[in-house]
């Protein structure tokens, strides 16, 4: 009882503190976006100035720009992050809308085959140590992680998509198919590195004095390992995925690009290198959002996982 | 479970150090369920290959589940193995109108075509980028439109009157011509269209390209309402529009998506949400069915079009790939039919593996440095200026830098454009050893040496061959004069920033690509205090005679002036001209109807498929050597300009009732490529590959609006114009493909 109320209130205060971190983000983005050089109507062809003020206009930028940042605010407090300049004939929240999902798909996707994967594999090799196995597996793992996505998708879209036809080679249309081959590219280092991550801990679980008492007591080796190898040994993993998490879901843009995914990730980027302010502040804010929410439940998971780590009062 | 027995076992965890995870040793110690099997020696052993087996029989599934996905979204039609899997067409056979026979054409007539980006706008008076304006073209139809190899032709306007001072513009629309919604497309529809276009509240970015009408400039600025522009509507089906000056390019700029009319009724409910599928009206061959953003905008046949039983594609989807090489792939996937770009660096691959679908013609576009003008070393010194000129070896720049047959360039305005031909500086003609030898001159005389060498900074941004330019620039210069230049690199805004400003900048990558075919859109960048003079150049004589130019009305003494304008230019050359941008594509080559022209503009509403040839699985490489037999059995004498006159009468018939003999273009002489050494053959793919456009540019200034009535610009015989645009040779796609499919 006394615990529960401590973990609400931790609740509570991670969710306050959302506020100021989001707030702070905000400032830093609008601002920086603006000292950048260049607007978002420079383009190769100059502008007369009556038309260059016209667009201004349009888009208040003729205002001073603590107007604008105070204008800007009121907006997303009612979540209207306003029109998109580059794309002119949606808004940002329209264009968000659309590539979410797109990003939340492949990224949870590629996180959960990541994760089954490279716990699996890191398991295996944990057990098997310094085999032949262990060996192939983290040499494999560590290709992984080395060789860029940028190389590893032209290859498999090669292999797959143009030499056999099994599989598109670019393009999202909602099909398991398009899926398969971003997913993987994109799951890839993240397995590697996940099973390293699980083979070391796993390693160093099986040596502690807790598995040689449950060893000692004559269970079966199995339940050793499932019931409580397991769960410590996936703690650092647990505390890897956070981040890794946010990572794949706010969307890589080289598989974006490589394999032309209407994703979130882009609009960063496009958006950035076109002074699309609006969306680029709507891009910053939902990947601020995105990444607090993720660590705050991974470390949910975590104390669930964990019994050192606890929320209550003297925290 | 676990997390039960954790609570219940607090104080433990906490002042232990130690990891003893009691919850574990209690459930164990709860359930003691011992296998017999398992034996403490050789624990890690067994639960190691439990584990390894459930995991290879995962590994299994997935892969097996992979291969069943590739497979259910496979394309039947499409051939298994090889480099090249696009079949070829039968016979192209045409009826008496110059239309395809039906018993050609492909069952299925859908376009898969990459356009590069996302377009960034599908309302046609904020549209800017070739993105939005290639699908904009398949929607909307201005009082203007093109034909297949780039001509004027009537549009939304069957004809048209040019008063006599050239000021006056008078449009008899087609009272046939119906918005998508059933509604008759007006007069009225243009005005307002128009009128939108060039409001200040539409904020248009391309509202300029109105500027010739009369009080366009007052509207633009705010000074004069909307309704202010000089365009009326006379009757419902006659539009009037009033010049500020004789501008004899309007009819081009007409089929610009500036132009283009709006239904007002739509626009009116929908706001800045009526370009949207179900929102969008639009009077084009096609209708918006669906926008999914950043994955696919698809079209299909508007059967309310005017001339909708011509139209024979029934849908086309537009990708937007962002890579090139992802583009490409899909397209040797079978999945695409056309490409906006190929890859830079695979000229010679494409060449060899894809010689039939790879498209290489010129644009209507001029790549150069740029001086900045108002900075030293470079302010009133064009003896220096024309020294780093002299240097750069363009035959050697476009053959190992940009690779894929763009034009070297001597002049501003590109070659292509109908009625312009550049003067040729002097030193065009000499060889390059002249050239360097002149520049190492000019160089010394301007006071520099090896000890006391020029130093510049040359300013580029990311994108194709910038960079490199920059550097065999740089190399070539310091090599031969010794001048050190420094390259930087700068983000695109960055570079347009410190460019427009003229502090920092030196040289700089620059270039033009026109909206319309005119040489004035060239030479009107010059313009002192332009809007896109980047140059900081000042020439009260330019100036004058850009003025001269805008006034004049007669073609010839127009062309003439242009001509003293440009050659003005390139005596002070405040840039360095390099060369002419070429548009390379891949085209499937079952997709027929379009034609390569330098405005790079295609409508898909004169594209179709053919039938693929019955039991057609010849891969590329045998494809190409057939072809270059028939070539050699075909090659004496005029051989090689005889296709080309073949090609045009198989594809222009509708448009061009006469033909001009293309044999007397400056063909690059027939008898060396008669010889069929192995060496050659590669050059002779070449050729065939880049002149796809090029003779078809020839012989097709037969225009039909003049058998109208309409008051167009005398049309001339520019065969040897165009000729010059490249290398005018071959055989071409058409010929090729039915010499193959008779194999």
């Amino acid at each position: 009882m006394i615990r529960d109320s401590g973990m609400a209130r931790h609740v509570l205060r991670r969710l306050l503190s959302l506020i100021p971190t989001l707030l702070m983000l905000i400032t830093v983005a609008f601002f920086l976006m603006r000292v950048a050089p260049g607007g978002p109507f420079d383009s190769e062809k100059l502008l007369p100035a009556e038309i260059e003020a016209n667009l201004n206009a349009k888009y208040h930028m003729d205002e001073p720009l603590l107007q604008q940042y105070f204008r800007y605010l009121s907006q997303i407090a009612v979540l209207d992050f306003g029109p998109s300049i580059q794309y002119k004939d949606w808004t940002v929240n329209e264009l968000m809308a659309q590539a979410m999902p797109v990003s939340l798909t492949i990224g949870m996707a590629a996180m959960g085959l990541a994760f089954f994967l490279g716990t699996s594999l890191g398991i295996t090799a944990a057990l098997r140590q310094n085999t032949r196995a262990d060996y192939l597996l983290m040499g494999v793992g560590m290709l992984g992680i080395s060789i860029p996505n940028f190389v590893i998708a032209p290859i498999l879209i090669l292999l797959l998509a143009v030499y056999a036809g099994w599989l598109p080679a670019g393009g999202w249309d909602w099909s398991i198919a398009s899926m398969v081959l971003p997913v993987v590219t994109l799951s890839l280092p993240v397995t590697a590195y996940i099973a390293r991550l699980t083979r070391g801990s796993m390693i160093e679980v099986m040596h502690s004095n807790f598995i040689r008492s449950a060893r000692a007591k004559g269970l079966p080796e199995s339940v050793v390992i499932r019931r409580h190898a397991l769960r410590p040994a996936l703690l650092p993993v647990i505390s890897f995925l956070g981040p890794a998490t946010a990572g794949m879901i706010s969307g890589s843009v080289i598989i974006e690009r490589i394999f032309s995914i209407p994703g979130l990730g882009s609009y960063f980027v496009q958006g950035a290198l076109n002074r699309d302010y609006s969306l680029v502040m709507g891009v910053v804010i939902f990947y601020g959002v995105l990444i607090i929410v993720l660590n705050f439940l991974i470390d949910l998971i975590y104390a669930w996982l964990n019994p050192r780590v606890r929320y209550d009062e003297k925290s | 479970m676990w997390r039960d027995a954790a609570i219940g076992n607090q104080d433990s965890i906490r002042s232990n150090d130690e990891p003893k995870w009691p919850g574990a040793v209690l459930s164990a110690i709860h359930s003691r369920r011992v296998k017999p099997w398992v034996k403490m020696q050789n624990w890690s052993m067994k639960c190691g290959k439990h584990d390894s087996v459930i995991l290879l029989r995962n590994f299994v599934l997935l892969l097996v589940f992979a291969v069943l996905l590739g497979a259910c979204g496979r394309d039947g039609q499409e051939q298994p193995a090889g480099h090249n899997r696009h079949v070829r067409p039968v016979e192209l056979i045409l009826d008496e109108n110059g239309r395809p026979d039906p018993s050609v054409l492909a069952q299925q007539q859908e376009l898969h075509r990459d356009n590069g980006e996302e377009p960034q706008t599908l309302d046609p008076h904020l549209a800017e980028g070739l993105p939005s304006a290639h699908i904009l073209r398949d929607l909307f139809e201005g009082l203007t439109a093109e034909s297949p190899e780039g001509r004027i032709i009537p549009g939304a306007a069957i004809r048209w009157n040019i008063s006599r001072d050239g000021k006056t513009y008078t449009f008899y629309l087609r009272r046939d011509a119906l918005w998508s919604n059933g509604d008759p497309v007006t007069a009225e529809d243009f005005v307002y269209g128009l009128q939108r276009s060039a409001d200040p509240a539409t904020a248009s970015k391309y509202a300029a390209v109105l500027l010739p009408i009369e009080n366009a400039a007052g509207v633009l600025s705010g000074d004069l309402p909307a309704s202010e522009l000089a365009v009326t509507a006379m009757d419902d089906f006659t539009l009037q529009i009033r010049m500020e000056g004789p501008t004899p390019y309007f009819l081009a700029l007409l089929n610009h998506s500036s132009t283009y009319p709006v239904h007002r009724a739509s626009v009116q409910t929908h706001g800045s949400a009526f370009s949207r599928p179900g929102n969008l009206v639009s009077n084009g061959a096609y209708i918006l069915s669906n926008w999914v953003i950043r994955s696919r905008i698809e079209l299909v046949k508007n059967p309310n079009y005017w001339d909708a039983k011509n139209v024979i594609l029934d849908k086309v989807v537009y990708y937007p790939f962002e890579d090139q090489s992802t583009a490409l792939k899909r397209f040797r996937a079978g999945k695409l039919h056309w490409t906006s770009e190929v890859p830079n660096n695979q000229f010679k691959w494409l060449q060899k593996h894809y010689p039939d679908e790879l498209v290489i013609s010129p644009w209507l576009g001029s790549y150069f440095f740029g001086f900045n003008l108002e900075r030293e070393p470079f302010i009133a010194n064009p003896e220096l200026r024309l020294a780093l000129a002299l240097v750069l070896d363009r035959d050697l720049l476009t053959e190992k830098v940009t690779q894929f047959g763009e034009l070297p360039s001597y002049t501003l305005v590109p070659p292509g454009i109908r009625d312009y031909l550049s003067p040729m500086p002097e030193w065009a003609e000499w060889t390059q050893a002249e050239r360097e030898a002149e520049a190492r001159r000019l160089y010394a005389d301007a006071g520099y040496s090896e000890t006391n060498p020029l130093k510049f900074e040359i300013r580029y941004t990311a994108g194709e061959n910038n960079k490199k330019m920059a550097l065999a620039a740089s190399s070539l210069w310091k090599q031969i004069l010794g001048v050190q230049a420094t390259l930087l690199n700068e983000e695109n805004k960055v570079f347009l920033q410190n460019r427009d400003q003229k502090i920092l900048t030196q040289v700089f990558q620059s270039g033009w690509i026109s909206d319309y075919a005119d040489a004035y859109s060239f030479l009107n960048l010059f313009r002192s205090g332009g809007d896109r003079n980047y140059y900081g150049y000042s020439n009260s004589l330019y100036d004058a005679l850009l003025d001269e130019v805008a006034a004049e009305r007669i073609p010839s003494r127009r062309r003439l002036l242009m001509y003293e304008t440009e050659r003005l230019l390139l005596a002070d050359l405040p840039f360095i001209p390099l060369y002419t941008y070429v548009t390379k594509r891949m085209v499937n080559p079952r997709l027929k109807g379009w034609q390569s022209n330098v405005m790079d503009h295609h409508y898909s509403k004169d594209m179709y498929f053919l039938k693929p040839a019955s039991g057609e699985t010849a891969p590329a490489v045998e494809v190409t050597e057939v072809q270059i037999e028939e070539a050699a059995i075909a090659g004496s004498g005029e051989a090689i300009a005889v296709p080309a006159q073949g090609e045009a009468e198989g594809l222009n018939q509708q448009d061009a009732e006469t033909l001009e003999p293309a044999g007397d273009a400056q063909v690059p002489g027939p008898e060396a490529e008669q010889e069929q050494d192995p060496e050659q053959k590669q050059e002779q793919e070449q050729a065939q590959d880049k002149d796809q456009g090029v003779d078809e540019d020839q012989g097709q200034d037969q225009d039909k609006g003049q058998e109208q009535g309409e008051v167009l610009p005398p049309a001339e015989n520019e065969t040897g114009v165009t000729a010059e645009t490249g290398p005018a040779d071959g055989v071409t796609d058409e010929e090729t493909a039915s010499k193959d499919s008779g194999q």
